[in-house]
C-alpha cells in the first residue's frame, strides 16, 4: 500500500521514521556524510575531527517531573555528540513559540536551558525565535544544533560493534516516556516517576578514558532499548543477544507498562546509554560508569554474536529465546 | 511483588517444561482464550520451549478483535452526533470499521478521548455539562463491573449527560460457541485469569461437562501459564477432562458475587455479534430498562446497516484458532500495525500484531 501522507508513525522513532529517513531523506541529500546515520555527522576540517548534530524537541506536556522541554533539548544534543565520542562544545538555540505563551513559562524553560548547559559544559552561542500564531505550533518547539569535537585517536560508531563486545545500559530503562505519557494523561501514581534526562558527556570521557575498546555508543530515546539495539545490530552487521533478567526496570515503571500494555523495551529515553565495549575491558568501564553521576545503576545486558547478523534476540526469563524487533506502530508521538 | 517473583523464576517454569515433556505423547491443541496470555506467552517465549505434540492457539479473548464491524461503525456515529464527546479506551481508536475508523473520526475533528476507565468518563461529563459523554463500553466480565458502577454512580450524581454504548461480551458462551463450531478442533482451554476473578471457575463448569473438555484457569506469570499447559497435557494424556485451577491466589471457585450482582444490576445478558464468529446467543450484555437514561442506544439513533467485514482479512478463523496470522494472505504484506486491516493487528493483545511483534 503506499502512502501518501506522513502518518505520526513516521516520527515514533521505530520502524516507519527508519523506513522515511532511508527512502526519502538519504537519497535526497546523499553524501558519504550522511550516509553513516550515526547520531552525529563526522567529519574532519583542518586535521580536527568534528561531531554535528541536530534535534528537535515537541515534547508534550512542556514541563514534566525531572525536567521540561528546555534541559531536555540541550541535553538531547549533548548526548548525541557524546555518543560519537565527541566532547560537546557548542550549541544554537532555535525556539518556535507560539502566541500566548506565558513568560513566566518561556523564563522557565530558558533558565533550565542555561543551567543544563553549564552541568554539560558547554555554551549556547546563536540562536533563532520565531513566534507563530495561536494554532500553528503547540506552545513552544525548540531545536538545538550542536558541534562537538573527537579526540584524536576516538573512532567510536555505530558501526563498530564486533562479536564478543559486552553490552552495558548505564541505568533503568523506560523511566522518561512513561513520565511523560503518565503526566499526558492526567495519571497520578503514588510513587511518582521522572524523566531521567541528563548530560551523558562527562560520563563518555571517564570512559573512554578507561578504555579505547569502547567500540560504540547510542542513547536509546525514542523507540528504546529495543530500537537502539536493532539499529547497532544493522549497522554493524552482528547479532545481538540481550538477557530480559538483566533489563533494569524500576517497579513502578514495570507496573505501569503492564497496565497501559507497553512494553519498556521501546519506551524512550533521555538519560541513558547502550556501550558496547570489549570483552576484556567492560568491568574497568562498567565500574567507570558506575562510578559516575548518571551511570550509578549501569549494568550488563547482553553482548554481541556473530551469528544472525542485524537481528537482537533476547533470552526469555524461562530460558527460552525470542526475536526483538524494531518498534512498529505504537503511537507514543511527542515523546521528546 | 515477592510473591508473583515466584512465578517468575526460571527454574520452576524449567522443571515444569520437563514434566511436560515427560508426559506428552499425544498432538493436542490448546486455547489460551485470553489476550492477555497470548501476549505473555509471546514475550516469554514459551511456545519455543514446548515439545512440538503441543500446539498453542489464540483465541477470541481480546476485547477489541472481537467488536463487530457493525459496533465499530456504531461508535463511529456516535462520535458524528453534534454535541457528543466519545470516551474510549485507547486500543479502539485505530481499529476499522466499514468507512472510517475513531482516529480518523478525531483527525477530521470530533471530539474524541482515551480514558482509562468509566470513571474518567464521569469526570469527562460532570466537567462538560453542555455536551454529551458516551462511553464505549467493550470488554469481557472483567471491566463491565466496572462499567456497571459508573452507570450507577451517574444515577447518583444526577447526570443527564452520560451514557454507554454497551459491546460488552461474555467469555462461556463463546467458548460453547467454538466447541459446536464446524472445523474447530480444540483439546483444551486455558481459560482467562482475570475474568474468572468475577466470573469464578463455577462458570466452566457447563463447558467441561456439555462438551467433555478439559478447562484450566491461568494466572498470567509464564509459570502459571506453563503448569496449566502441563495440567490440560496431563488431562488429555489421561482422557480426562475436568475443570482445575492454577491461578487460586486470585480465582475462587464463587468468583466475586457482588462484582457480578452489580454487573447484573445495570446490565443482562443478550445476543451479541462477535467479529467472525458471528452472532453467539446469550454471549452479550446490554443495559437493562431500568437504566434507559444510561443507555447510548436509547439516547441516539445508532442503528447502522450491515456491513462485510474487510475482504481477505482472516481474524474471525484466528480468533476460532483455525488460522495463524501467516496463514492469513494479508499479513505483513498489506497488513502491519502501522496499517491495520483488522482489527487483530491494531489491539495491543491482537494475535495478528503479537505474531508480527514478537515471531516475525
Ligand atoms: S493479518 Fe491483518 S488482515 Fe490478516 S487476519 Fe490479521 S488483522 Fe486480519
Amino acid at each position: 500500500m503506499s502512502i501518501d501522507k506522513i502518518l505520526l508513525d513516521h516520527g515514533s522513532g521505530g520502524k516507519a521514521s527508519h523506513s522515511l529517513i532511508a527512502d526519502l531523506l538519504v537519497p535526497e541529500f546523499e553524501n558519504p556524510i550522511l550516509a553513516q546515520l550515526d547520531d552525529s555527522a563526522i567529519f574532519d576540517i583542518e586535521g580536527k575531527r568534528l561531531a554535528f548534530s541536530t534535534d528537535t524537541y515537541v515534547v508534550d506536556p512542556i514541563f514534566f517531573p525531572g525536567g521540561n522541554i528546555g534541559d531536555l533539548a540541550v541535553n538531547g544534543t549533548v548526548n548525541d555528540l557524546a555518543m560519537c565520542g565527541a566532547t560537546p562544545l557548542y550549541l544554537s538555540v532555535g525556539l518556535i513559540i507560539e502566541e500566548g505563551l506565558s513568560m513566566a513559562d518561556l523564563k522557565k524553560i530558558l533558565k533550565a536551558m542555561r543551567e543544563a548547559a553549564r552541568k554539560a559544559d558547554v555554551l549556547i552561542v546563536t540562536g533563532d525565535t520565531k513566534v507563530v500564531p495561536n494554532g500553528a505550533a503547540d506552545k513552544i518547539f525548540i531545536n538545538t544544533s550542536g558541534v562537538g569535537l573527537i579526540p584524536e585517536g576516538t573512532n567510536i560508531s555505530g558501526h563498530n560493534a564486533r562479536p564478543g563486545d559486552k553490552i552495558i545500559i548505564s541505568g533503568t530503562i523506560a523511566d522518561h516516556g512513561i513520565t511523560v505519557l503518565t503526566q499526558r494523561e492526567g495519571m497520578t501514581f503514588e510513587s511518582p516517576i521522572q524523566s531521567d534526562t541528563a548530560p551523558l558527556n562527562h560520563m563518555v570521557r571517564e570512559m573512554i578514558a578507561a578504555s579505547d575498546q569502547v567500540h560504540a555508543l547510542r542513547d536509546p530515546t525514542r523507540g528504546g532499548v529495543g530500537t537502539s539495539l536493532n539499529e547497532i545490530a544493522a549497522q554493524s552487521k552482528v547479532g545481538i543477544k540481550i538477557y530480559e533478567e538483566a533489563l533494569p526496570i524500576r517497579e513502578e515503571v514495570s507496573g505501569i507498562c503492564e497496565l497501559l500494555g507497553f512494553d519498556p523495551l521501546y519506551v524512550a529515553n533521555e538519560g541513558k546509554l547502550l556501550a558496547f565495549v570489549g570483552p576484556d575491558v567492560w568491568e574497568k568501564v562498567l565500574e567507570t560508569m558506575k562510578a559516575s553521576e548518571y551511570g550509578k545503576d549501569a549494568c550488563i545486558i547482553g553482548e554481541v554474536v556473530a551469528d544472525s547478523p542485524g537481528k537482537v534476540f533476547m533470552k526469555t526469563r524461562i530460558g527460552s529465546t525470542r526475536i526483538v524487533n524494531m518498534l512498529t506502530g505504537e503511537q507514543l508521538p511527542r515523546i521528546c | 511483588m515477592k510473591h508473583i517473583d515466584e512465578y517468575r523464576d526460571p527454574e520452576l517454569s524449567r522443571k515444569i517444561v520437563d514434566k511436560i515433556r515427560a508426559i506428552s505423547r499425544k498432538r493436542v491443541r490448546l486455547m489460551e482464550v485470553c489476550g492477555t496470555h497470548t501476549m505473555a506467552i509471546f514475550r516469554s517465549g514459551i511456545r519455543a520451549l514446548l515439545p512440538e505434540t503441543i500446539t498453542l492457539l489464540s483465541g477470541p479473548g481480546c476485547p477489541v478483535c472481537v467488536t463487530s464491524q457493525q459496533e465499530i461503525d456504531a461508535f463511529i456515529k456516535v462520535a458524528r452526533v453534534k454535541d457528543v464527546i466519545v470516551a474510549t479506551f485507547g486500543d479502539l481508536m485505530r481499529v476499522p470499521g466499514t468507512h472510517s475508523s475513531l482516529q480518523k473520526e478525531r483527525a477530521k475533528g470530533k471530539e474524541i478521548q482515551i480514558v482509562y476507565s468509566a470513571f474518567d468518563a464521569l469526570d469527562l461529563a460532570e466537567s462538560n455539562p453542555q455536551k454529551d459523554v458516551v462511553f464505549l463500553g467493550i470488554g469481557f466480565e472483567t471491566t463491565a463491573p466496572t462499567i456497571a458502577a459508573s452507570i450507577m454512580e451517574a444515577e447518583k450524581r444526577e447526570l443527564d449527560n452520560f451514557s454507554v454504548l454497551s459491546a460488552h461480551k461474555l467469555v462461556p458462551p463463546a467458548l460453547s460457541a467454538l466447541m459446536t463450531a464446524d472445523d474447530v478442533r480444540i483439546d483444551g482451554f486455558i481459560c482467562p485469569g482475570h475474568v474468572s476473578v468475577i466470573i469464578g471457575t463455577r462458570a466452566y463448569v457447563p463447558v467441561v461437562e456439555k462438551y467433555h473438555i478439559p478447562c484450566v484457569v491461568s494466572g498470567f506469570e509464564p509459570a502459571d501459564i506453563l503448569q496449566s499447559i502441563y495440567m490440560l497435557v496431563k488431562q488429555t494424556e489421561t482422557g480426562d477432562a475436568t475443570l482445575e485451577n492454577e491461578y487460586r491466589r486470585a480465582v475462587a471457585f464463587e468468583g466475586n458475587k457482588k462484582a457480578r450482582q452489580i454487573m447484573y444490576k445495570v446490565f443482562e445478558p443478550t445476543d451479541a455479534r462477535w467479529r467472525g464468529i458471528g452472532t453467539i446467543p446469550q454471549s452479550g450484555l446490554k443495559i437493562r430498562r431500568e437504566f434507559d437514561s444510561f443507555n447510548a442506544e436509547k439516547r441516539f439513533d445508532l442503528s447502522v446497516p450491515d456491513s462485510k467485514e474487510p475482504k481477505g482479512c482472516a481474524c474471525g478463523e484466528i480468533l476460532m484458532g483455525m488460522k495463524t496470522p501467516p496463514e492469513c494472505p494479508l499479513y505483513n504484506e498489506v497488513c502491519t500495525p502501522s496499517h491495520p486491516v483488522g482489527p487483530c493487528m491494531v489491539s495491543t493483545e491482537g494475535t495478528c500484531a503479537a505474531y508480527y511483534k514478537y515471531d516475525a
